[in-house]
């Protein structure tokens, strides 16, 4: 088993086709698609291939050490940052190729006019514990 | 076995080891190990007659000493870098006359203690007051078991120089109960029924008129819990939920706690919400809902806690009221970065008919949304007027 991270961007992603703000969509199309993600991480519980699913607010901020006995200087947020990321699904499948096939699926999820999104999904594999046996002669 | 009985004895079974001896920190983990026990072996009914320790269905509470005494010692025993308990015993002073205060009481004092963090003090409160376990806990809020472990045992080193005997502050305990019933996700156990649970219990321990109002609030705001979302999850806001589905037994419950708390004349915050809540639970549709008296018990409440939320919730009221111009003037006075702000003023934007600023507003409000289920539904009153315009 290996676990990948699926990211859904708000920014920084290639545009999907279906390209319309949720807020343009009627509220029967916002439904059915809250409902196809819904459906989608239970139908992956029920595989046994689900471990988490978050979304994150829009605005964050930016924050670095400035030194001992100084607090914390943030920043932020930027409104020309490049890449922002929505939320994401943790799955945990047999190989790279469901992870692909599962991403694949879950860009289908429906959009303004009930037609599916084609929102790009970017799938992203955990570096993992390291094996007890490797095949690795020099180890 | 009912467990709901079982976990109420909870907090007495802790008092009663504390009092023979034991400090709480090890009470209260071997009272959890009993329970833990008694989960594992009562489900089948009785137990065998030929048990040691006597049938727990008759005697539930002797039952949980008994085994929680008998975890302590082995415990205590097996911790042979620590003092031996024959000098713990010596030590600590012999168990007088009953005590004046009520262990119960007392344990809540001690898990809402004003040296813990609200998380902190939640945590404590579910597990030595309500007998929740660490596992059902951490998946009440989504963390894992071993970081909710060290929640509580940080929390109960920090309450570990804490007399018992001491009296406590019923407003801090009032606050870890309304987080309890206010927050929290729903794992196997219902958070809400369990702060109704643990207040009610407080209610019966003190006689306190704001423990009155915070069951009463909690009383109102649960009957209405099943009308509150669709069958697809999203929120239904409160003027288009089916009264007819609202719980009156819960609602007549909460009206009367209150109406006896009110009698007293001693108000207090969660007496005034709870009036609210009892102002809407009163009205047998949206349109007869009594604004004008909503109004007044706002300005009651802004006066108790001058807090900017309420503020923000008087604007909508205000709106109710003397319409939505009024509405959108008290909301002109307040914090445009307060919470919710932006979403109140995209609602009283369109009660005045301006729908495209109000179109506006919702999608922003969605945006700062604090949780998926007010953006999910933000996002759709934004749809809905937008589809509105394209007509």
């Amino acid at each position: 088993m290996a676990k990948y991270l699926l990211l859904k961007h708000y920014r920084g992603a290639p545009a999907p086709v279906n390209d319309v703000p949720m807020d343009r969509w009627t509220p029967e199309e916002i439904s059915a698609h809250v409902q196809y993600m819904r459906d989608f991480a239970a139908r992956l519980e029920g595989t046994g291939e689900f471990v988490d699913g978050q979304a994150l607010a829009p605005e964050g901020t930016f924050v670095r050490y400035d030194g001992e006995g100084r607090p914390p200087v943030t920043d932020g947020p930027f409104a020309e940052t490049k890449d922002l990321i929505a939320g994401w699904m943790v799955i945990d499948v047999d190989s790279y190729e469901r992870a692909v096939e599962l991403a694949g699926e879950l860009s289908a999820a429906p959009g303004a006019g009930g037609e599916p999104i084609h929102e790009w999904l970017e799938v992203r594999p955990f570096l993992a514990a390291a094996p007890t046996i490797t095949d690795c002669p020099h180890r | 076995m009912n467990e709901a009985l079982l976990r109420s004895l909870t907090p007495s079974v802790i008092g009663i080891l504390v009092r023979r001896g034991a400090d709480f920190a090890a009470a209260e983990d071997a009272v959890q190990d009993a329970l833990v026990e008694a989960v594992r072996v009562w489900p089948a009914g009785p137990s065998p007659s030929s048990s040691s320790r006597g049938d727990p269905m008759r005697d539930p509470k002797g039952w949980l000493v008994t085994v929680a005494w008998r975890r302590f010692l082995d415990a205590t025993r097996a911790d042979t870098a620590r003092r031996r308990r024959e000098d713990l015993v010596d030590e600590e002073p012999a168990p007088g006359p009953a005590p004046a205060v009520d262990d119960t009481l007392q344990l809540y004092f001690l898990c809402a203690h004003p040296s813990l963090t609200p998380s902190s003090a939640v945590a404590l409160t579910l597990r030595a007051v309500g007998g929740l376990t660490t596992r059902q806990i951490a998946q009440a809020y989504l963390v894992p078991e071993a970081t909710m472990a060290q929640r509580i045992s940080r929390a109960k080193r920090t309450v570990s120089g804490v007399r018992f005997d001491q009296p406590g502050d019923v407003a801090t305990v009032l606050r870890v109960l309304y987080l309890v019933f206010n927050e929290g996700y729903s794992g196997d156990v219902d958070l809400a029924a369990e702060a109704i649970r643990l207040t009610r219990q407080l209610a019966a321990a003190i006689d306190h008129p704001e423990v009155a109002g915070l069951l009463a609030l909690m009383l109102l705001h649960h009957a209405r819990r099943a009308t509150r979302t669709a069958p697809d999850g999203s929120l239904v806001p409160l003027a288009e939920q089916d009264r007819g589905r609202w719980d009156t037994e819960s609602i007549a419950e909460g009206v009367e706690i209150l109406q006896a708390a009110l009698a007293r004349d001693r108000l207090g915050e969660f007496q005034a919400q709870a009036a609210i809540a009892a102002l809407h639970a009163d009205a047998p549709t949206a349109e007869e809902t009594d604004w004008v008296q909503i109004v007044e018990w706002y300005d009651e409440l802004a006066r108790l806690t001058d807090s900017p939320v309420v503020r923000l919730n008087r604007a909508v009221a205000v709106g109710e009221a003397d319409g939505p111009r009024a509405g959108l003037a008290a909301l002109a006075a307040l914090n445009d970065s307060l919470p919710r702000h932006t979403a109140v003023a995209a609602y009283l934007h369109e009660r005045d008919g301006d729908l495209a600023t109000a179109a506006r507003l919702y999608a922003e409000a969605a945006r700062k949304a604090p949780n998926l289920a007010e953006r999910d539904y933000l996002t759709r009153q934004a749809a809905r007027l937008n589809a509105r315009g394209r007509r």
